[in-house]
């Protein structure tokens, strides 16, 4: 990080809420349909249809508002935004101007040292997406482009951020901290690929200790948060050079090329856009009520930073665990259903986090998408610790209860993997094992106390790991005096 | 009489009674159109055969009416062209909701009626197609921008039919063309499916030849639709509940201050002897003082360019109408628009482009719409002491054809019409007579924010009173 | 008085394009109108609201419902140009 400048970014996120139907109309949002067929008169703008408010869509906006504790407009209306673009078939995009949903909000992210810090939000506002163009040949040169109005009218919410991010780290742990509200709230899947969440930054620098903003770049089309993070620092570079060398920042759009990882300035107008906002007439305004705000609050889950925080005091987390814990809903879920029927809470978050967490990722799924509950887990955690089987066949338990839902203790049956603890039997075996390796023994007996563990694994190979070890520890010690 | 003499009123008696059957009812009007409507061109579409498209099934009120639209209400059959060429032979894949329930209580779509292009302008000259005829005098204009639909009842072409108003569209022509021509309040008719031009200011209303007909076809075209957050959520009476009523007793105010401005000596005389009728069938008549009438025009002229500018980008020929080619899309939108849109159009869009663009918008858009508000309060405490304002409608009556004017003073032709849609109330022109020239005279009605129900009861009181002819005979070889 | 350059400046806003005969009317005609309508800002509103919705009620909603389904042959059917189900257009960049 520079020493001389310091960075200042803002964030411009837009989130496709996911609703069943468009915002002002009754076509499926749907991702992924044939291209057009989520279309109707209203979405696509014909002459006299009217746009209708989807009330899903307003509530889920007021949920994130509230979520990312902004106060609200009790009076809000839509606006028109006018500029000519394909993708946009009335001409003008219905968002919100001077009166969005949310204003004056806070999202608290951790930085790197493990302090958190609060990230200002300006405002979070309802408006509607537009329609795909579809280039032949890339955006330059194409002789034609095609449109596909599916994702036109689709609800998005616009969170806009204060320009309080200080570094490219803090601004993928601010979009990681929004994203997973935002999945807490249920309200969207999140998904950049899917362009259901997009980001746009504004970046500046300022030499350290100036009061006033320098000249910022919009930075664009960055696919992902890694892009973000790159695309950020990369920006910051590029404009610590032009100042190092006297030169300045240009205002101006940059879009992030993620094949030669740099930013790069969008030709076209350099004329500021003049949208012409202004009251949209076909929309009746809003008035959202005490008791309605009231409402939007009890219906909001524990989010995700309370929830940590309840977790390392409640369980006595490190904060590494409740933080891991609490990254989706999901799985913090599986946690306590877990340790609400399993004492060691560390031993239940030690499970999640190593198996469950590779087995999700081997399997290629989310939280929620396995067949484990909680209540299985605390059954294989027993069977751990009353000793019928070992840890190491736990996991193989694991894995299948994952897969198939079926209870520990029936898998422990059906596959035959009760641990070994019946004396009588074990003894059987370790003496076998004592007479086979006469060299160990006498290593063992002239003070090489740790080739014991050669002679336990070998009575795990032979019992296929069923053994109980402490067990078969003891009973090799006791077999060494005989000899 | 003759079928096509007889009024929407009398139609439907005569149908109830068995008297006519619908398939008459429409066979005449059709032999009608088919007589004058070379003169008068009323029409830019119809169906050629109107008996044919009744559906004996759909058996409501509007059983085998008749019924004209004006081109910028969407019907699934017919062209929607708003009379523009950006829309030539444009066909929606939608209904407006009028044209569902005039379908829906047995009407027939007798056509689609000639507009000044996207309802901007007061003659129908600006349509991209063809000029209507006054049929009172075919040297003269119908007025606008509903002027198809008033010259094809005046002319008896249909007994009723839908026209739009955003600053006098429906009363202007109904006054040039001396039929009754009523703008309800904001919201009590659906507009979904009106291709807009000043969304908070256009509203669908009936033009007639009677009041009670207005009344009766407002019964059918009102109504709360789910598919328009802004038409009202009321509880719509029986619009002609009050029709049998007498006016004695109701309050009348008259703003003098109208009187004294640029008008025609025979309109302001007409309006004196309307208020003369009043007085005479027991109503008190009073004077009362409105707001300017040319601030209110001002902020008019400000909010529906404004609003229409918006409307109006969507004509950009991507995804319906005519398009004109470009070597890039940008291109390709500003040939279309230029190339298609008339000078009417441009010049509007223009203006409100203007009053929108950043540096003028808080001087000119902002102000307007506080001036909106000033004008409305004034009028709320008119209504607050009188029950209805009689006063003049258009200040002069129909134009000739061609007649050449600056725009200034074609959009001064608006100034008594347009503070009844900055405030959103209804109001209604009354045909009050004829000029010396033998042109259509009329007065104009406004009453409070939904108060339809009296307001249609003064104008039948007075309707009484005046018994003005409303059909032009049209005869051959005039 | 409106300048030919800000009439230029408002048709590019409008996606107009006008001829020379055009801009002088119109710069003409639109200082004329505007002369009319700038006696509005004389009218004291101080204090005043503006009314953006001339009958306003508010929260008018629909459920989230989807209740259309595939239309598309519908919507394209006026298209003046189409490919494959979509909307055709001119390419976005001058061509070279
Ligand atoms: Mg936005
Ligand atoms: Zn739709």
């Amino acid at each position: 990080m520079s020493k001389k400048y310091e960075t200042v970014i803002g964030l411009e996120v837009h989130v496709q809420l996911q609703t069943e139907s468009k915002l002002f109309c009754g076509c499926s949002a749907a991702y992924g349909a044939e291209p057009n067929s989520n279309t109707c008169p209203i979405c696509l703008g014909l002459p006299g249809t009217l746009p209708m408010l989807n009330k899903r869509a307003l509530r889920f906006a007021l949920q994130a508002s509230r979520a990312a504790d902004c106060q609200i407009n009790q009076f809000s209306k839509f606006d028109r935004k006018n500029y000519f673009y394909p993708d946009l078939p009335k001409g003008y995009q219905i968002s919100q101007y001077d009166l969005p949903l949310g204003y004056d909000g806070r999202i608290t992210i951790e930085t790197e040292e493990g302090e958190t810090k609060e990230i200002g939000l300006t405002r979070i506002h309802l408006e509607e997406d537009a329609g795909k163009l579809i280039h032949a040949g890339s955006v330059g040169d194409s002789a034609h482009s095609y449109v596909d109005y599916n994702r036109g009218g689709v609800p998005l919410i616009e969170i806009v951020s204060e320009p309080d991010i200080r570094s490219p780290e803090e601004a993928r742990a601010y979009l990681n901290a929004l994203k997973q509200i935002i999945l807490y709230l249920g309200i969207s899947d999140c998904n950049m690929e899917e362009g259901s969440l997009r980001c746009d930054a504004n970046v500046s620098l300022r030499t350290r200790g100036d009061r006033e903003f320098g000249i910022k770049a919009e930075v664009k089309n960055m696919n992902s948060f890694r892009a973000v993070e790159r695309a950020l620092a990369y920006e910051v570079k590029r404009q610590e050079k032009l100042l190092d060398a006297g030169r300045k920042v240009v205002q101006e759009t940059r879009t992030w090329d993620e094949s030669r990882q740099e930013t790069v300035s969008m030709r076209g107008k350099e004329e500021a856009e003049d949208y012409r906002y202004f009251p949209e007439p076909d929309l009746m305004p809003l008035e959202i009520s005490d008791e309605f705000i009231e409402e939007i609050d009890d219906s909001l889950p524990e989010l995700p930073l309370e929830k940590k925080h309840r977790f390392q005091e409640q369980y006595d987390l490190p904060a590494y665990d409740a933080g891991v814990l609490t990254q989706s809903r999901e799985l913090a879920k599986l946690f306590e259903e877990s340790a609400g029927k399993y004492d060691d809470a560390k031993e239940v978050s030690n499970w999640l986090m190593g198996e469950y967490l590779r087995l999700l990722k081997e399997n290629e799924v989310e939280p929620g998408q396995d067949e484990l509950n909680g209540e299985k887990l605390a059954e294989l955690l027993e069977l751990i610790e009353d000793g019928t089987i070992s840890s190491k066949i736990a996991k193989e338990v694991f894995e299948e209860t994952f897969v198939s839902g079926k209870a520990p203790g029936e898998v422990v049956e059906e596959r035959g993997l009760k641990q070994i603890s019946d004396e009588d039997e074990l003894a059987e075996i370790v003496a076998g094992i004592v007479a086979d390796n006469p060299e160990v023994v006498e290593d063992i007996k002239g003070g090489k106390d740790k080739a014991i563990g050669f002679l336990v694994g070998q009575v795990m190979q032979e019992t296929r790991g069923k053994a109980n070890p402490q067990l078969a520890n003891q009973l090799i010690r006791e077999e060494i005096e005989k000899h | 009489m003759k079928i096509y003499e007889m009024t929407l009123a009398g139609l439907i008696e005569a149908r109830d009674s068995k008297r006519i059957k619908p398939g008459e009812i429409l066979a005449a009007f059709q032999t009608r159109t088919e007589e004058v409507e070379e003169r008068v061109r009323s029409f830019l579409d119809r169906p050629r055969d109107l008996a044919a498209e009744y559906e004996d099934s759909k058996n409501g009120k509007f059983a085998g009416i008749p019924v004209a639209l004006k081109a910028n209400m969407a019907t699934s059959k017919l062209t929607t062209s708003c009379g523009s060429s950006i829309l030539e032979d444009y066909r929606t894949p939608y209904q407006s909701t009028v044209a569902d329930k005039i379908t829906g209580s047995g009407g027939v779509i007798a056509g689609k009626t000639n507009m000044d292009e996207f309802a901007m302008g007061s003659t129908t000259e600006h349509s991209a197609y063809q000029v209507t005829r006054n049929p009172w005098n075919l040297d003269h204009v119908p007025g606008g921008s509903s002027g198809g639909s008033a010259a094809a009842v005046a002319a008896g072409e249909v007994p009723c039919a839908l026209g739009s108003d955003t600053g006098g569209s429906i009363r202007q022509p109904a006054a040039f063309c001396g039929v009754v021509g009523f703008k309800p309040t904001y919201g009590v008719v659906s507009r979904y499916g009106l291709a807009a031009f000043a969304s908070s200011l256009d509203q669908i209303g009936p033009l007639t030849r009677t009041v009670e007909d207005a009344a009766i076809t407002l019964n059918i075209i009102s109504g709360v639709d789910p598919l328009d957050s802004t038409s009202a959520r009321i509880d719509h009476p029986d619009y002609t509940g009050k029709l049998d009523q007498d006016i004695a007793g109701m309050s009348f105010g008259l703003p003098s201050s109208y009187l004294e401005m640029d008008i025609d000596e025979e309109i302001r005389n007409q309006v004196l002897e309307a208020a003369e009728k009043l007085r005479e069938a027991g109503a008190e008549v009073r004077e009362i003082e409105l707001p300017p009438a040319d601030l209110a025009l001002a902020a008019y002229y400000i909010i529906a360019t404004a609003e229409a500018s918006s409307n109006l980008a969507r004509y950009d020929g991507v995804q319906y109408g005519t398009r004109q080619s470009g070597d890039n899309v940008r291109d390709m939108f500003v040939n279309t628009r230029s190339f298609s849109f008339g000078p009417e159009v441009k010049r509007r869009i223009m203006l409100g482009t203007f009053a929108l663009s950043s540096g003028y918008q808080d001087e000119l858009y902002k102000k307007a719409l506080k001036v909106r508000t000033v004008i409305k309060e004034k009028y709320e405490k008119v209504f607050s002491e009188i029950d209805i304002i009689l006063g003049p409608n258009s200040p002069a009556p129909a134009f000739k054809i061609g007649e050449d004017m600056d725009p200034l003073d074609v959009y001064y032709t608006d100034i008594f019409t347009v503070p009844v849609n900055i405030s959103g109330f209804p109001a209604l022109s009354l045909p009050a007579g004829f000029s010396e020239q033998g042109l259509p005279l009329s007065v104009q009605l406004i009453g409070p924010a939904f108060g339809e129900v009296e307001l249609l009861q003064a104008a039948s009181g007075l309707e009484k009173r005046l018994d003005v002819p409303t059909l032009a005979a049209l005869e051959k070889g005039r | 008085m409106i300048s030919r350059e800000e009439i230029a400046h408002i048709a590019e806003l409008a996606s107009l394009k006008l001829t020379e005969e055009e801009k002088e009317e119109f710069s003409e005609q639109l200082s004329d109108v505007l002369n009319y309508i700038n006696k509005i800002l004389e009218v004291d509103t101080e204090g005043v609201e503006p009314t953006y919705y001339p009958l306003p009620s508010s929260n008018i909603l629909r459920e989230d419902e989807v209740t259309n389904q595939d239309r598309r042959q519908e919507m394209l059917e006026q298209a003046p140009d189409k490919e494959d189900d979509q909307f055709k257009v001119p390419g976005i960049e001058q061509k070279e």
